[in-house]
């Protein structure tokens, strides 16, 4: 919102005050001001000028030779602009004046000289008007600064309209006004309201309005006789350096008033609109605005009707058929107080947020009403004495907020704050703000101004806030507490989280990845993997992301597709959450988990596959001292390799998959490349026990080392092999190693058993009975010593 | 004896020429080998006078035979550590200035970023909290004093899941079931990532990650939040910094503020980062509103809060020098890679 400095001083006596320094303090009591504009500051030397000739320039069609007078010397002047004409007075930027970044000068133009400017509105900054050049009434003297008549100095300061969504007390200058008037010690001058008392028996205006709680207030009058057709300079350049332009008296005032006191207003044609009605229609229909556009208006907009004809949607813009026109001499004046949460919710729907929809937003004080159609009266009158007042103030109070007041302890304010605030100061700062307020033996008994009350301050902490503010978050030290210090565990989840992490990136040199929460179905289209169904969004923001994951593994699979060319071998991981459905009460079935995928253009899927189960099993020994076991398991997805697919467990618990990625998955990334995956429920991890350190004093004795090669059999998995060597129980078999392992047609594998005995040394007669014994429990199965 | 003299200075000559190892072997056989010199002497010396003569020669030659054998060994293990030292200096000197071929991993920007900040707290009592991604409009709305119809449960700020939950739009979400787990006195900081409704661009993504932290205690005011909120920001970006605090409305604090710090690129002169004002705002903050505190089962009477959420994301962005925060999600190696 854009705040002139020149209204403000209209209300409280700033003279004499720095005004950077004022709207600094500002930010830092009220509200955010994000920027400063110094109006005019690049409006110099410019005077008022009377054209005493003006001829058609002979070489071209649109320039003018103009004779200016400035009362004290008379200027050659070529112009442009169409109404350029004799005896007019105009605004002439003599040479040596400055007119925003032009710096005037003696020119040739098409052969002619011209020394000086006679400038529009549009070149002073004060409209955006450049059809022609200003013309100041016949009356005007001549050879006078235009500032002194024109109020071009202003300095204009935009406020964070976020930071002002509690305040809707700051919708308008004279709230800001307030501000500044408690910020500066200085008082806050009464507003001039035209007394409208005296016309106390004249008819009312016919309102009528549906029980639907979506009005709380609808104020009105009616004026006729009303002959002037535009404001005043003064009110045109104020609206303009506020973000508004100036259209037409009527249209101006209620603007102007809305800028003032943050009550929009809506004037319409008294000719055709003479009788309210506030209604809701049961089905949507069309309706033209007054900025031209067709809307469809939904069952739930609360509409202003006339006659049954809808004329203006509630809070949010006027309807173009009532608007005021040219012939427009009475009007019938709308000053209302709305639900802000339906106005809210309709100019959403209908995709219209007016100046007069965003401050309904905000919950007005509804006792505004009264006060603005007061104020529009006067302004009014002062701008056309003429117009009449030809209804009572018709005011339909429906919904008024109780009355707020309540009791704060000085030592609150004192013990929220950390420093003792004197009590003439609370006091200053909450009579100034327009508190009521009873200060007796440390307790405060607070009234809230009804422009504080209707959601914004309601209990001690926000009296703690007016307070404090005014007094300057700046001038209270910073201390620490007093609070008794306490050891602090770190949560187990998150250790073993940032352990996990550390294992992989440090030891695996793994790339910890971030990725969303959602599928993105088309995207995943390509590399084959398939949306899953699962729990869903009822707001994505595109239909292709609205399913949640249940596996973290298909977007990072993604990642591996958009980094496959970076480099040949990589690994990614990320630990992050997925959605595996709903819980049986419905809510969602969220678990953490670990995701990671290899990546190798150098490796074989074989070797890429151990690698992955290798770093699986290093975190369960570093982390757990669990040695994990990976069994032949179904793929749960489409996207893991149907043979090679292996769960994970530790402890008896299943902790997750451990899977090659299928080949046609694997060919949409790199046909050549080997990919490997796998997932590890990090809840269950974190619940597995860590077990103790088990500490073996070191052999004494020499131990024996035996190599058997053996003949392998198709689909023999080691484990069976090692179950059948410990099957024989020999006390002294310690580590099992492979010591060569040949995958070809006679496949084969060399073992070295390592025998330890912890009281002798042991003797080849020793072991060679237990050798023998694997040997026959071997042959059992088939597999025999390689000849 | 003239024999025995001459026996030494024989053997003295030839062991000064001996040069290498195979030389003093073939001096060591001469000599004292079984048919060597000093042994053949020793069996069978010649020219005695007397038994006590002999007895003087056989002393000497014993003499003459354990220091020839002790120097032929010194001589020995002096050559071969001779030998060693001049293959050694064969070696080249091997280039150290070749470029590095350590395989190295990286960390997500915001695990470093949020360790750091972790420990910070931890090192003041604080406890680490996890909390969901997905809750529930208490948790993230309700709890926290935010109202129906409240502009922040817009679907256009809150992914709502078909199930009536959501992702969670602040880690403040998590504020409620703390104050539930732990009561007060209460110092907690609670990572999380967030989720918001927005469209992306290089200053906004959907997801994003937080930290919010909130001390509850008898007497805790906002001069103790000031304090806790500098020293954090002077830990974070390793210099003492300043702040000041704005006005900010936040439905879970009474009062609220904003808090800015001075602008680290240009000290609070006035730059384009800092739009030129000297101040960068981080991190929202607040007194705990006591509803929020009534919700979460704490006695208003007795205690009062501050609470604060940092933007982790954005805090990374700064501290790195991150431009765009898609970079973030990207997954892109080119980013990941160098966070090592």
């Amino acid at each position: 919102m854009l705040i002139s400095m020149n209204w403000i001083k209209d209300f409280v006596d700033l003279e004499g005050l720095d005004v950077a320094a004022l709207v600094n303090q500002f930010t830092l009591s009220t509200a955010e001001v994000e920027d400063v504009y110094h109006k005019g500051e690049r409006i110099t030397g410019i005077v008022t000028a009377r054209v005493v000739a003006a001829e058609n320039h002979p070489n071209s069609k649109k320039l003018h030779l103009l004779r200016v007078d400035d009362g004290g010397a008379v200027h050659d002047v070529v112009c442009g602009a169409p109404n350029a004409r004799a005896g007019i007075i105009v605004a002439l930027a003599r040479l040596g004046a400055q007119v925003g970044d032009l710096a005037i000068k003696e020119v040739q133009l098409a052969g002619y000289p011209s020394r000086g400017m006679c400038c529009s509105e549009a070149e002073l900054g004060i409209s955006a008007d450049h059809t022609g050049i200003l013309e100041f009434p016949e009356n005007t003297p001549l050879g006078v600064d235009i500032k002194e008549i024109l109020p071009v100095d202003d300095v204009v300061f935009e406020v964070d309209n976020k930071s002002l969504t509690n305040r809707p007390d700051l919708w308008g200058h004279y709230g800001i006004a307030r501000e500044f008037s408690v910020l500066t010690g200085r008082a806050l001058r009464a507003l001039d309201v035209f007394d409208l008392t005296p016309y106390e028996n004249l008819p009312a205006v016919a309102i009528e309005a549906e029980d639907g709680g979506l009005l709380y207030r609808y104020t009105s009058i009616q004026m006729k006789n009303i002959k002037r057709k535009y404001s005043t300079s003064k009110m045109r350049i104020r609206l303009f350096y506020c973000g508004m332009r100036g259209i037409n008296l009527l249209t101006d005032l209620t603007n102007y008033v809305m800028l003032e006191l943050g009550q929009p207003m809506h004037a319409f044609d008294a000719a055709k609109v003479d009788r309210i009605e506030v209604r809701r229609f049961a089905e949507a229909f069309p309706f033209r605005t007054l900025d031209g556009a067709e809307r469809t208006i939904p069952p739930e907009a609360l509409m202003i009707c006339s006659g049954g004809q809808p004329v203006a949607i509630a809070g949010i813009m006027g309807g173009e058929a009532s608007s005021i026109g040219d012939d427009t001499s009475s009007v019938l004046l709308e000053s209302a107080n709305f639900d802000g949460v339906n106005v809210r919710r309709v100019s959403q729907k209908l995709g219209l947020r007016t100046d007069a929809s965003q401050r309904y937003e905000k919950t007005l004080d509804p006792e505004l009403t009264a006060t603005a159609v007061g104020r529009f009266a006067q302004l009014l009158r002062e701008a056309d004495p003429g117009a009449e007042v030809t209804t009572r103030l018709t005011d339909v109070y429906v919904k008024r907020f109780a009355p707020i007041a309540f009791g704060v302890e000085k030592s609150y304010i004192d013990r929220m704050a950390g420093v003792n605030v004197p009590e003439e100061q609370i006091e200053r700062t909450l009579r100034g703000l327009g508190f009521g307020l009873e200060l007796a033996d440390g307790r405060l008994q607070v009234q809230v101004p009804s422009w504080r009350a209707t959601k914004d301050v309601s209990i001690p902490a926000d009296i703690v806030e007016e307070v404090m503010r005014v007094y300057g978050y700046d001038n209270i030290e910073p201390l620490t507490t007093k609070s008794a210090l306490r050891p602090v565990a770190p949560a187990p989840q998150k250790l073993l989280r940032e352990q996990v992490k550390d294992c992989l990136v440090e030891r695996f040199c793994l790339h910890e990845a971030h990725t969303y929460i959602w599928y993105n179905s088309v995207r995943w289209k390509k590399l084959g993997l398939p949306a899953e169904d699962g729990l869903r969004l009822s707001n994505a923001q595109a239909a292709q992301c609205s399913v949640l994951r249940t596996s973290i593994l298909p977007s990072l699979l993604e990642c591996t597709d958009n980094n496959k060319n970076t480099r040949p071998d990589f690994g990614l991981f990320e630990v992050g959450k997925i959605i595996d459905g709903a819980k049986p009460d419905g809510a969602a079935n969220e678990r953490e988990a670990l995701g990671i995928v290899l990546f190798s253009k150098t490796a074989g899927e074989k070797e890429l596959y151990l690698r992955l189960r290798d770093i699986i099993a290093s975190l369960g020994e570093r982390l757990r001292r669990v040695q994990f076991t990976f069994a032949a398991a179904e793929p749960r997805y489409p996207w893991q390799h149907p043979k090679n697919t292996v769960s994970i467990a530790g402890g008896g618990q299943e902790l997750g998959f451990l899977s090659l990625l299928a080949a046609r998955n694997r060919q949409l990334i790199d046909g050549k490349a080997a990919i490997a995956v796998a997932q590890l429920d990090m809840q269950l991890f974190t619940a597995l026990a860590a077990q103790p350190l088990a500490y073996r004093v070191p052999p004494k004795f020499p131990g024996i080392n035996y190599d058997l090669s053996l003949l392998l059999l198709p689909e023999l998995r080691y484990a069976e092999l090692e179950a059948v060597l410990r099957g024989a129980e020999c006390p002294y078999l310690r580590e099992i190693t492979v010591i060569d392992l040949y995958d070809g047609e006679k496949a084969s594998i060399t073992l070295r058993l390592a025998f330890q005995s912890d009281e002798k040394s042991l003797t080849f007669e020793e072991i060679k009975q237990y050798v023998d014994e694997m040997l026959r429990q071997l042959g059992e199965k088939g597999i025999y010593l390689k000849a | 004896m003239d024999w025995l003299e001459e026996l030494k200075a024989a053997f003295a000559q030839e062991f000064a020429q001996a040069a290498d190892g195979a030389a003093l072997e073939q001096l060591r056989v001469k000599y004292l080998g079984k048919n060597g010199r000093i042994t053949k002497a020793l069996a069978e010396p010649g020219g005695a006078a007397s038994a006590e003569a002999l007895l003087e020669i056989r002393k000497e030659l014993n003499t003459l035979k354990k220091a020839a054998g002790a120097e032929i060994s010194v001589k020995a293990e002096q050559l071969r550590q001779s030998a060693i030292d001049a293959a050694e200096l064969q070696t080249p000197r091997y280039d150290t200035s070749l470029p590095l071929r350590l395989e190295k991993g990286s960390y997500a920007p915001i695990t470093l970023i949020q360790r750091e900040v972790e420990a910070i707290f931890e090192s003041m009592g604080f406890t680490v909290e996890d909390y969901a991604e997905v809750t529930d409009e208490y948790n993230c709305f309700e709890a926290l004093n935010i109202p129906p119809y409240h502009p922040a449960r817009d679907m256009q700020d809150t992914f709502y899941l078909e199930n009536g939950q959501v992702l969670k739009t602040h880690t403040s979400a998590a504020q409620n079931t703390i104050m539930r787990k732990y009561g007060a006195p209460l110092r907690a900081v609670f990572p999380g990532r967030c989720f918001r409704n927005e469209a992306i661009d290089a200053n906004h993504d959907n997801t994003f990650f937080q930290m919010e932290g909130m001390m509850i205690d008898r007497d805790i005011s906002i001069s103790n939040l000031i304090y806790f909120m500098k020293i954090m920001l002077s830990e974070v970006f390793g210099r003492p910094v300043k702040v000041r605090l704005r006005p900010g409305f936040f439905p879970f604090v009474e009062p609220g503020f904003e808090l800015d710090i001075n602008c680290l690129i240009c000290g609070g002169e006035g730059c384009p980062s800092c739009g030129h004002s000297g101040w960068l705002e981080l991190c929202p903050c607040g007194m705990i509103h006591p509803n929020v505190l009534r919700h979460g089962g704490i006695d208003t009477e007795q205690y009062t809060g501050f609470a604060f959420g940092l933007g982790l994301t954005r805090l990374a962005m700064m501290k790195y020098g991150i431009k765009d925060i898609r970079d973030l999600n990207s997954g892109s190696l080119k980013v990941l890679a160098q966070f090592v």
